[in-house]
């Protein structure tokens, strides 16, 4: 193995599902970073002059030159790192992988914010539709340990914000969106990847990621008054 | 003889022409398909059951969806010829990058420059053009997004440019005099085979956006 001097600076936020996938990605790798923790709300010099086009983390930062959008730095860090591969190498297998992380990231998350951030019929709407989407990937893991099959991938990474992030909003929605009758696969994938030991590192502490799913709650709901 | 390759698509889609592009610079045969997007063929809804959209890749009977999974399947399983992506994985993820912005920004923008009125319209020009101006800037003085070499971006970019006559026609502006560069890069793209060969005529793309206005009650 080459020895490079390598500097890794993760330009990220606690709570956000797109920061922890790449944390996910780094560990499985082995790759030691530096974390830095932004404030969205106040945003840094570097985060600024990282990512000027859209201003958002997660940012990775490899020898000082950065990658931005979640989904392009995990393919960045598995061309870079291949040990622990994460995408698989048939190019049939892979073009299917990237187009299960579009969908989640694409269609799924955006209708589940729907879920948090409104009240009454277009909730219970935004419920619906989130289930029917999740009915996919439902299929999907029917006779498989994980969305990549025998162990975690790409797709299980990116579909961390179902596991960790929309199953999690229900206690604070008051809402069983992923309830267990409906979704036995996506309850036993849960499961399979709270055994995972990179998995348990990486996902944010459960008490303080509620308060704070809580917390946004209350503020989009003030803002859609 | 059914073909190794085929491609379910709609002429004037620019998501369809980067499929179409890919294909040509691997000198990859195919079959080309125009669907009726009023009356979705059953091979399409079988093929695309998530999304029912065109462009729709089989290769040998497996469908790949989504025109950037598309051309990167295309360049990984077709890798000898006319590489797509480039080889260093730095500058491969500012490839993915900015066909991804393209992604994220373009057709929005677009669409309200064409298919709306009004303040809506003037909204979407702005937009627009700061997305151009963006690529622009991401181009600077390179013949092509990648550097020397026709590749991603370009390829995920170039499509878009069948349109601007018609968005120029229809939002009442020079898309040459905000962005020359952008519009020297396209002419540049345009000398390639396999572009010149995936594009429709602009004049029949401004008659289909001229219909879309119709329809959308702006004419």
């Amino acid at each position: 193995m080459v020895e490079r001097s390598e500097e890794v600076k993760l330009l990220g936020m606690w709570a956000s599902p797109f920061s922890r996938r790449v944390e996910i990605a780094l560990t499985l790798k082995g790759v030691p970073y530096e974390f830095s923790e932004q404030d969205i709300t106040n945003k840094s010099p570097l985060l600024l002059q990282s990512n000027p086009v859209h201003k958002m983390i997660p940012v990775l930062l490899h020898n000082g030159k950065p990658i931005s959008e979640s989904l392009v730095i995990l393919e960045y860090i598995d061309d870079t790192w291949q040990n622990n591969p994460i995408l698989p190498q048939d190019p049939y297998d892979r073009a299917i992988a990237r187009f299960w992380a579009r969908f989640l990231d694409e269609q799924v998350y955006v209708t589940a914010m729907k879920v948090v951030g409104k009240v009454g019929e277009e909730k219970d709407a935004a419920v619906e539709a989130t289930r029917d989407l999740l009915k996919l990937l439902e299929k999907e893991l029917v006779g498989k340990d994980f969305l990549g099959g025998e162990s975690l991938g790409f797709v299980d990474i990116v579909a961390t914000l179902v596991a960790f992030w929309l199953m999690r909003t229900e206690e604070v929605v008051g809402v069983k969106v992923v309830p267990v009758e409906m979704f036995p696969e996506i309850h036993r994938w849960v499961k399979n990847l709270l055994d995972v030991d990179v998995i348990k590192k990486c996902i944010p502490p459960e008490d303080e990621h509620l308060d704070y799913i809580r917390a946004r709650m209350e503020s989009l709901k003030l803002k859609s008054v | 003889m059914a073909k190794e390759v085929i491609l379910l698509d709609f002429w004037p889609s620019m998501y369809g022409m980067r499929t179409r592009i890919a294909l040509r610079e691997k000198g990859v045969d195919f079959e080309y398909r125009d669907e009726n997007l009023r009356e979705k063929s059953p091979l399409l809804l079988q093929m695309n059951p998530v999304h029912k959209k065109i462009p729709v890749l089989i290769h040998n009977g497996k469908p790949v969806c989504e025109s950037a999974i598309q051309v990167q399947y295309i360049d990984e399983v077709w890798p000898h010829k006319n590489p797509i992506l480039p080889s260093d994985p730095y500058q491969r993820a500012q490839a993915r990058f900015w066909v991804d912005f393209i992604d994220k920004k373009m057709y929005e923008a677009q669409r309200k420059v064409y298919a709306t009125k009004g303040e809506e319209q003037e909204t979407g020009k702005k937009e627009f053009i700061e997305i151009l101006k963006t690529l622009e800037s991401e181009l600077g003085d390179k013949p092509y997004f990648g550097g020397d070499d026709f590749g991603y971006v370009d390829i995920g970019l170039i499509g878009f440019y069948t349109w601007f006559p018609g968005y120029e026609k229809f939002g009442n502006f020079s898309i040459e005099a905000e962005c020359p560069k952008l519009i020297a890069w396209a002419k540049r793209c345009m000398q390639r085979e396999s572009v010149a060969k995936s594009l429709p005529d602009p004049e029949k793309v401004v008659e289909f956006m001229a219909m879309l206005r119709k329809k959308f009650g702006v004419e």
